[in-house]
């Protein structure tokens, strides 16, 4: 590649990154490598998570909605949590950060396929996709991140 | 097994544990009964079903909510069905007749009749259920516009047909015609994974059953109340319409009311609940 279309690249590179809040650095869900030990060791962002973000993250209906599946008693002031998943108390003493991402990612990869937990950084998904969501993940690289710095802080 | 996958397995087997040893999993020991007359709502499941047994949705509701179906005079659902019986004894289109004109007093007509639905439909070459045997009736016999979908009284009318069933054991007739080959598609759609959230009916109403999502407690997914009293929209929800938004829920793109799809799901829906009786008009959250 020669120079000026190296930095034609990057410069444009930059300018997504500036417009979507995202760094150039971010990783595509098809790239994300799992490691033979199910986890996924680099950051999908390059940006440290923020685990009050990861928090809002883990609540929201609309993205993670995390409590329709488990408990978590950091969220007790919010009625009826799930119980089709573990509750996430302690989680982080179950779980370190690079298990954690990978489960995020694509819980499929670590649980295998019966498992009924979306992928929340991932392409690998059901048939018939709704129009608006198609080619689309869950939550963004940097949501997962912010849950992952969320989560870590939930230790027993 | 590498340490991780281990710990996972460690986990998932814990969790199982605790989930199965949770009061909260299990649906209510209770009988229905409906202004004293006693439903099926609990009953051994027929041959090649995944479950033992089949429980109705009335099991897995609040005291409250369960409380409305168990008195015609409490459930908010009756003022659909009176609808629904209005429109039986009213005359529509050019032949100037009503349902009443050929079928006379529904209660004795249609008695049974909801449960055994969905038929095979010679003419059509497909299943019909409730809604489709309306508007072939209206089309055929009354000269009258077939109703569209969920609309001008498709849902009281044929929760006011299906109410004459109230306590009769669902129980359809897969011999007829080719409903044993949408049986068979039906089941492969209950099965395959649907949308973003890429979840089967499977997970939620056969592996998950009795778990909590939020405070929604995971039944079987039963159709033998529908049409049914949703108080979440306040209103009678038809079949069709719960099936949409259940697969628009894992954000999937959602097939037509009465599509091949749909009616292949219903046909299916339909046997796993064979044995409980119609409880048309429902009372859900």
């Amino acid at each position: 590649m020669r120079a000026s279309l190296h930095s034609a690249v990057a410069g444009l590179g930059l300018a997504i990154a500036i417009a979507s809040g995202a760094t150039a650095a971010e990783v595509a869900p098809a790239d994300v490598k799992f490691t033979e030990d199910n986890t996924v060791e680099a950051s999908l962002t390059g940006t440290p998570g923020d685990p009050a973000k990861g928090r809002e993250v883990f609540a929201d209906r609309r993205l993670g909605n995390c409590l329709a599946c488990h408990a978590n008693t950091d969220m007790k002031d919010q009625l009826f949590h799930g119980d089709v998943g573990p509750s996430l108390d302690g989680v982080a003493s179950r779980w370190n950060e690079v298990q954690l991402r990978a489960i995020l990612v694509d819980s499929k990869k670590v649980f295998t396929d019966a498992t009924v937990m979306p992928g929340f950084y991932t392409l690998n998904v059901g048939i018939n996709v709704r129009e608006e969501s198609v080619g689309k993940t869950i939550i963004s690289a940097q949501d997962v991140e912010d849950v992952v710095a969320y989560l870590a802080t939930l230790k027993e | 097994m590498n340490k991780y996958l281990k710990i996972a397995a460690a986990a998932v087997a814990c969790a199982t544990v605790l989930g199965v040893g949770g009061l909260m999993a299990d649906p209510i020991n209770e009988t229905l009964t409906i202004d004293g007359q006693e439903m099926v709502s609990r009953t051994k499941a027929p041959e090649g079903h995944p479950f033992d047994e089949v429980y109705s949705g009335w099991l897995f509701r609040t005291e409250e909510t369960r409380a409305l179906q168990t008195d015609t005079f409490n459930n908010p659902a009756m003022l659909g069905v009176e609808v629904g019986e209005a429109i039986w004894n009213t005359v529509d289109g050019k032949e100037g007749k009503s349902c009443a004109s050929c079928h006379g007093d529904a209660a004795e007509s249609m008695k049974g009749i909801g449960a055994s639905y969905p038929k095979w439909d010679k003419d059509a070459n497909r299943p019909i259920n409730i809604e489709l045997q309306i508007n072939k009736c209206r089309e055929n016999n009354m000269g009258a516009e077939p109703y569209p979908f969920d609309k001008g009284g498709q849902k009281e009318l044929t929760a006011y047909i299906k109410h004459q069933s109230l306590g009769t054991p669902v129980k359809i007739d897969l011999s007829q015609g080719e409903l044993q080959s949408w049986w068979d598609k039906g089941k492969e759609l209950y099965y395959t994974r649907n949308g973003q959230l890429n979840l089967a009916c499977s997970n939620c109403h056969e592996d998950l059953m009795g778990k909590m999502i939020r405070a929604d407690h995971l039944s079987q997914g039963q159709i033998n109340g529908f049409p049914t009293y949703r108080l979440k929209s306040g209103g009678l929800v038809s079949v069709h319409n719960r099936f949409r938004g259940c697969i628009r829920d894992v954000r999937a793109s959602f097939p037509k009311a009465f599509s091949d799809e749909l009616m292949a799901l219903e046909v299916y829906v339909t046997w796993r609940g064979t044995g409980l009786s119609v409880e048309t008009p429902g009372v859900r959250q």
